[in-house]
C-alpha cells in the first residue's frame, strides 16, 4: 500500500536527526514562492505545499481540482475534496470551471505531479505497469494530470527514488514532460515551462540546458552518487558543481512534524507519507 | 408530479438494465445509498461513468453490475488501489469490464458539452499523452481562427444521473453545497436524474458557501436518504469517514473478504442504515 511505504533510514548529518521523507518534502517546499499559485495533488505534493503556507510563503495560493481555491488546511486532506479544503478556501467552484477558467486559463503558476514512473526528460506514467491491454498493475489513471502538465507555467516533480520509478521507459506516458524526444514539447506548440524541477527523497535534479535530461544537481547530506546511480534506471549523470542540499532547518521540521500529527489524528491512520497524486 | 419516491422505487423505476449512468460527487456527496440500491435490485451490464470511480464504483464493479466504465481516476484517494477495479481490469472477475479512459479535463469538459447541448468538448488537452492512442473518442481539431490544436471529446450524455445533495424543498427543488464538482452539469446532461437527500425543508435557505440550485422541473425524482452519501461526506452535516477509506484497503483486497462485506453490509442491509453510519461523524465545525 502506497500510502504506508516506508521511508528510508534516519539520517544524522547536523544536530537534527530527521528522515529522508522529510528531507524530500522540506527541499520541495522551499521551491516555492510566497507569490506562487499552486494546483496541488494530494500525497507529497500536499504536504510540500502546505509546508511552504506555514512557514516561509504566507502568501501562496493553493487550489485543489476539486475546485477549492485559496485553501488553507489545518491537516493535510487525505483526499481530494475532503471538508477541510472547502471549509477553509477563500472560494469554492465547480470542477469544469477549475479545469477551464482557472487551470487551462493560465492562471495557475507552478503544478506538482508525482506518479508510479518517471523518465529522464520528465514524462510521467499513473496509467499501467506493463501494456494497456494486459496490464501487470493498473494504477489509478490520469486524473488531472494530462493538462496540469500543460497548462501551469511551471511543473515540480516530487518522487521516491527507485529503479522501478525512475525509469529508462515508460510503459505509458500519461502527462508529457518534454517528450520522447528532447525537444517534443517545443514542437507540440506548447508555451508553459513543463517539468523544471524533481525533487526525491536522494536527490534534487534539473533539466540540462541543450537536451533536456534530468540530471543531478544537489545530493541530500549522506547520500552518495552510487545511491543515486542504483536507484535510477537510465546512466544518471551528475552536474560538474554538485552541491549538498541545505539541510531541514529546526523550524520546518516542527512546522512539518506537527502538521503530520494533526494529520494522523484527524484522519485515524498514518497517511502523511502517501507518495501519489490524484 | 410524485417526484418524492422510496429509494427502491427511484431505482425500479428509472435505472435499467444497459443503463448508461453517471453517479457524481467529487469526493464528496457520493450517492452511496443510491449505487447500493442498484446492487440490491441486482442490475446488470450498465455504463457506470464517474471521475472518480472511489468506493462505490469499487464496490459496484466488485458486484458484476457493470460492463462497462467511463472514468479518469480510479483510485483510493490519499490511500492506494481501488481493489476490485483493478481485479476487473487486470483479471476479469467477476466479470470482463470494458473501459474509456479519460482525463479530469476531458470528462469535466464532456459533461458541460452534454449540459449545454453540443455535441462534443473542446479544450487545450491530451498534449503528448498516450491516452489518445487506446481511447479512440479522443479527437482533435483545429481553432478556425488561430490553428492551434486543440483536443476534442463527445459529448456526455447519460440515461440517467444519480447525485446525492444537502437538501430539497416541499417543491422538490435541490440545493448543494460545498465542493459541487460536476453534479449541476451531469444532471442537466442526462436524460433522468435521481437526487438523494439528506432532508427535506419547507424552504432553501440562502447558501453559506459555494452552492448550486437544481430547480425542480430538471429531477426525475427525489428520495430522502439521510447519511445516504457515507463514507464520502455531505458538508454541513457530516464528516468525511477517512477512517473507513483507510480500512476499505484491507476489506477490498481479497474477493471473499470483499464478498462478506457486500453482504452483511449492502445485501442485507437498507438505506436506513445510513443515518446512524454517517451521523456520529457529525461535523463540529459546520454543524447542522
Amino acid at each position: 500500500m502506497w500510502a504506508l511505504q516506508s521511508t528510508r533510514s534516519m539520517t544524522v548529518h547536523s544536530t537534527l536527526t530527521y528522515t529522508s521523507s522529510e528531507m524530500m518534502t522540506i527541499a520541495a517546499a522551499r521551491l516555492l514562492k510566497d507569490e506562487d499559485v499552486c494546483f496541488v495533488g494530494i500525497g507529497l505534493p500536499s504536504a510540500a505545499c502546505n509546508l511552504a503556507r506555514l512557514t516561509h510563503a504566507p502568501g501562496i495560493t493553493l487550489i485543489y481540482e476539486s475546485g477549492t481555491i485559496g485553501t488553507k488546511p489545518v491537516v493535510l486532506p487525505l483526499s481530494i475534496g475532503d471538508g477541510e479544503l472547502c471549509a477553509t478556501a477563500l472560494t469554492t467552484v465547480s470542477v469544469p470551471e477549475v479545469f477551464r477558467y482557472w487551470l487551462q486559463g493560465g492562471r495557475i503558476s507552478v503544478g506538482f505531479l508525482s506518479g508510479a514512473q518517471v523518465d529522464k526528460f520528465g514524462n510521467i506514467n499513473t496509467t499501467t505497469i506493463g501494456p494497456y491491454n494486459a496490464p501487470k498493475v493498473r494504477l489509478p489513471g490520469s486524473g488531472g494530470a494530462p493538462e496540469i502538465a500543460v497548462s501551469c507555467g511551471q511543473i515540480f516533480i516530487i518522487m521516491r527514488h527507485s529503479r522501478r520509478a525512475f525509469v529508462e521507459k515508460l510503459d505509458f506516458l500519461t502527462s508529457l514532460g518534454y517528450g520522447r524526444k528532447p525537444y517534443e514539447r517545443k514542437k507540440l506548440g506548447i508555451k508553459t515551462l513543463g517539468p523544471t524541477v524533481m525533487i526525491t527523497d536522494l536527490c534534487v535534479m534539473r533539466p540540462e540546458a541543450g537536451t533536456n535530461e534530468f540530471v543531478v544537481t544537489s545530493l541530500h547530506a549522506g547520500v552518495t552518487r552510487e545511491q543515486v546511480r542504483e536507484n535510477t534506471g537510465w546512466a544518471v549523470k551528475f552536474v560538474d558543481e554538485i552541491s549538498e542540499t541545505l539541510q531541514p532547518t529546526e523550524f520546518e521540521l516542527n512546522v512539518l512534524r506537527d502538521l503530520n500529527l494533526r494529520t494522523v489524528q484527524a484522519h485515524g491512520g498514518d497517511v502523511t507519507s502517501g507518495s501519489q497524486t490524484d | 408530479m410524485t417526484k418524492f419516491v422510496s429509494l427502491s422505487e427511484a431505482v425500479s423505476a428509472h435505472v435499467h438494465d444497459g443503463d448508461v449512468i453517471a453517479m457524481e460527487g467529487f469526493t464528496h456527496l457520493i450517492p452511496f445509498a443510491a449505487g447500493h440500491e442498484i446492487i440490491r435490485q441486482g442490475r446488470k451490464n450498465l455504463t457506470l461513468v464517474r471521475m472518480t470511480p472511489d468506493l462505490l464504483y469499487d464496490q459496484m464493479i466488485g458486484m458484476g453490475v457493470a460492463s462497462k466504465l467511463i472514468f479518469s481516476w480510479g483510485g483510493n484517494p490519499g490511500v492506494g488501489s481501488l481493489h476490485r477495479f483493478r481485479d476487473a481490469v487486470e483479471h476479469r472477475w467477476p466479470i470482463p469490464i470494458e473501459i474509456e479512459e479519460h482525463s479530469h479535463a476531458a470528462m469535466a469538459n464532456a459533461y458541460d458539452a452534454g449540459a449545454a447541448g453540443l455535441p462534443c468538448a473542446i479544450f487545450r488537452g491530451y498534449l503528448g499523452s498516450d491516452l489518445p492512442t487506446v481511447n479512440s473518442k479522443i479527437k482533435f481539431i483545429r481553432c478556425p481562427f488561430t490553428g492551434e490544436k486543440l483536443a476534442s471529446v463527445a459529448a456526455m450524455r447519460p440515461d440517467v444521473a444519480i447525485i446525492h445533495a444537502q437538501k430539497a424543498d416541499a417543491d422538490g427543488n435541490v440545493q448543494v453545497e460545498g465542493i459541487i464538482g460536476v453534479q449541476k452539469e451531469a444532471v442537466l446532461a442526462s436524460t433522468r436524474a435521481i437526487v438523494t437527500v439528506e432532508e427535506v425543508v419547507d424552504e432553501l435557505t440562502p447558501p453559506q458557501t459555494s452552492s448550486v440550485i437544481l430547480p425542480s422541473w430538471t429531477v426525475t425524482a427525489i428520495v430522502k436518504v439521510p447519511g445516504g452519501a457515507h463514507p464520502s461526506y455531505a458538508y454541513g452535516y457530516y464528516d468525511r469517514d477517512n477512517a473507513f477509506y483507510i480500512a476499505w484497503e484491507n476489506i477490498s483486497r481479497d474477493r471473499n473478504g470483499f464478498r462478506e462485506w457486500m453482504q452483511k453490509n449492502v445485501l442485507e442491509a437498507s438505506p436506513d442504515s445510513f443515518a446512524s453510519r454517517a451521523y456520529h461523524l457529525a461535523s463540529d465545525t459546520h454543524g447542522n
